[in-house]
């Protein structure tokens, strides 16, 4: 049986875009914002397809039905050689981490998985990241900060990172809940046309989740863009301009031969 | 029974406490003066390190041979032990490998709610409060942590660590370790230390340190030449070494080294919280982003939207005439 490797995914604002609050200010307005695949769960899809590639692992993709933009994510991953993609409904559309792991976890505990791989953390985590309440949910063993998995029978060997550069390599038995920091390489580019070859061909299935009990949430009081402390005094003019005044600020502290 | 305490997490390398830890410590030693409670630190390993935390009222201690390097399983187990019977009102860990591995699964098995990417905290009659940053550092929460029992882990520089490092000494609580660190579905093969040979960025005057807006292993070439006409080294962010552009040894950031040079170049680079903990004490900052919201704009000293591109060049031209 080849490994069955679950890559939970999440749309998260693009952060290129200016946020705005809502009018209560407890949490940031959806409304009108782009949404663009968590950058680590692109990681995660990317390391899961390079442990298929290695010993034919089977990988699915699962979404949840209320996330934006959540069909683009899901046959973009076909695209990219994820061999299923799977659209849970059962949640209520929140954006809270506990909440999410939790219709996960009724996912995952219909249809097991031998190998979680999701991204160590999103962008608008507030209550916490997914891997380890999704693991603590299903009683699995979890690591976090990982770069580098290779499956190996009903084990995997991954790689923990620290700051500094160090690292723990360690062997962690399925089933079992991975974070992953980076993929060993790149994630994998689809082109359009594969895309919209998977959309046209369909084929998310919908799975209805009963979710597990949700862990307590947190109480917000209020969210707020951050008040600079100061600004950067900005340097105008075209590039040669701005070049010359950079130059002169080196210079003048020293730090420019000339 | 609700000790109501405070308590850390501590990490060490097998001989020192990080400083992380202390800045933690520091943090807890206030909250617990302003709440009339203990500091308490969970200390994992080696027992004879707790003489390094004098600054806490209470250690306690697991020794067991599986908790002497970090292991995720391992140091869950313990810290359920623990917790289970110490009944702290609030449990504070780094918001690094440990925390993101610890934090979370806490949550939902010690029941209690987590406020991560935490910044500040702020001891108030019926609460907690925290401070958290989401989305990059473009908005900050302020969220409650009410109840019986709650963990927050913090952002690495968000207390000062000289409040957490006392000479006193203080009580060494030592813990049975629990059965399970018998049974674990996982465990450590080697210690991978980080590669030498390659430039020290941390002891350039100057580093010109690319990001993500470099679009590209091509683009570096040109940023290369004008780190060459400066003559200092190349540094990134995280997304150009995952990318494998440029080598581990050159990342600034949480996960990379910290530096703090004369004057730190930054081309391409937004300002997420984790690049700036490696750099923000840089004496010179220059930034060049075409964002103009950019959070690396608050930090910098001096900024341009001028796109690196044109800049560049027209930089390394200037350095060598």
């Amino acid at each position: 049986m080849p490994v069955r490797i679950v890559v939970p995914v999440k749309a998260v604002p693009d952060l290129v875009e200016e946020i705005e609050l809502t009018p209560d200010e407890t949490d940031i307005d959806r409304e009108f914002l782009k949404f663009v695949l968590n950058e680590w769960d692109a990681q995660a899809l990317e390391e899961a397809l390079l442990v298929k590639d290695a010993t034919g692992a089977e990988v699915v993709v699962v979404g949840l039905h209320e996330d934006p933009d959540i069909d683009q994510a899901l046959y973009t991953a076909i695209a990219k050689g994820a061999d299923s993609a799977v659209k849970i409904s059962g949640g209520e559309g929140s954006t809270r981490t506990s909440d999410r792991a939790a219709v996960f976890a009724g996912y995952l505990s219909a249809e097991p998985a031998d190998l979680v791989l999701t991204g160590v953390q999103a962008a608008d985590d507030l209550d916490g990241q997914l891997p380890p309440m999704l693991a603590a949910h299903l009683g699995l063993p979890h690591v976090s900060v990982v770069v580098g998995v290779q499956a190996n029978g009903n084990a995997v060997t991954i790689r923990q990172e620290f700051a500094g550069g160090r690292s723990h390599e360690l062997e962690v038995s399925l089933p079992a809940v991975v974070g992953v920091q980076a993929a060993r390489q790149a994630p994998r580019y689809a082109p359009i046309s594969r895309i919209r070859q998977a959309m046209q061909a369909g084929g998310l299935r919908e799975v209805d989740a009963s979710p597990g009990t949700t862990g307590p949430s947190l109480t917000v009081r209020r969210m707020y863009r951050p008040e600079a402390a100061g600004h950067a005094e900005m340097l105008t003019g075209n590039a040669d301009e701005v070049a010359a005044k950079i130059a002169d600020l080196l210079r003048g502290r020293g730090l420019m031969k000339g | 029974m609700v000790s109501g305490n405070i308590m850390v997490l501590a990490e060490h390398t097998g001989k020192q406490v990080s400083e992380g830890s202390y800045e933690l410590l520091g943090k807890a030693r206030e909250l617990a003066a302003a709440l009339g409670c203990q500091a308490e630190v969970a200390l994992f390993g080696p027992r004879d390190l707790a003489a390094q935390l004098g600054g806490a009222d209470v250690v306690v201690s697991v020794d067991h041979p599986a908790l002497s390097e970090y292991l995720p399983e391992a140091y869950e187990q313990a810290l359920m032990a623990v917790l289970a019977d110490r009944n702290p009102r609030l449990i504070l860990m780094s918001n690094a490998t440990v925390g993101l591995d610890l934090g979370a699964a806490l949550s939902v098995r010690w029941q209690a709610p987590l406020a991560a990417y935490v910044t500040s905290l702020t001891a108030e009659p019926a609460a907690v409060v925290a401070t958290a940053q989401i989305l990059g550092g473009k908005v900050l929460a302020e969220v409650e942590l009410g109840g019986e029992r709650g963990i927050a882990t913090v952002v690495g520089g968000a207390f000062p660590a000289a409040a957490g490092q006392g000479d006193g000494s203080c009580a060494v609580v030592e813990f049975a370790a629990p059965a399970g660190l018998e049974a674990l579905r996982m465990s450590l093969q080697q210690v991978l230390e980080p590669q030498e040979g390659d430039v020290d960025i941390t002891a350039a005057d100057v580093l010109v340190s690319v990001g993500r807006g470099i679009d590209g292993r091509d683009n570096l070439e040109v940023v290369q030449e004008l780190a060459d006409a400066l003559g200092v080294p190349l540094s990134a962010s995280r997304p150009v070494v995952d990318a494998g552009w440029l080598p581990k040894s050159r990342q600034v950031g949480k996960s990379g080294l910290k530096v703090k040079p004369k004057a730190y170049l930054m081309f391409g680079i937004s300002g997420a919280p984790e690049h700036l903990e490696g750099m923000r004490s840089a004496e010179l900052i220059i930034a060049c982003n075409t964002d103009a919201g950019a959070p690396i704009f608050d930090v910098a000293h001096y900024g341009t939207t001028v796109d690196l591109f044109d800049l560049i060049p027209a930089l390394a031209e200037r350095v060598k005439h």
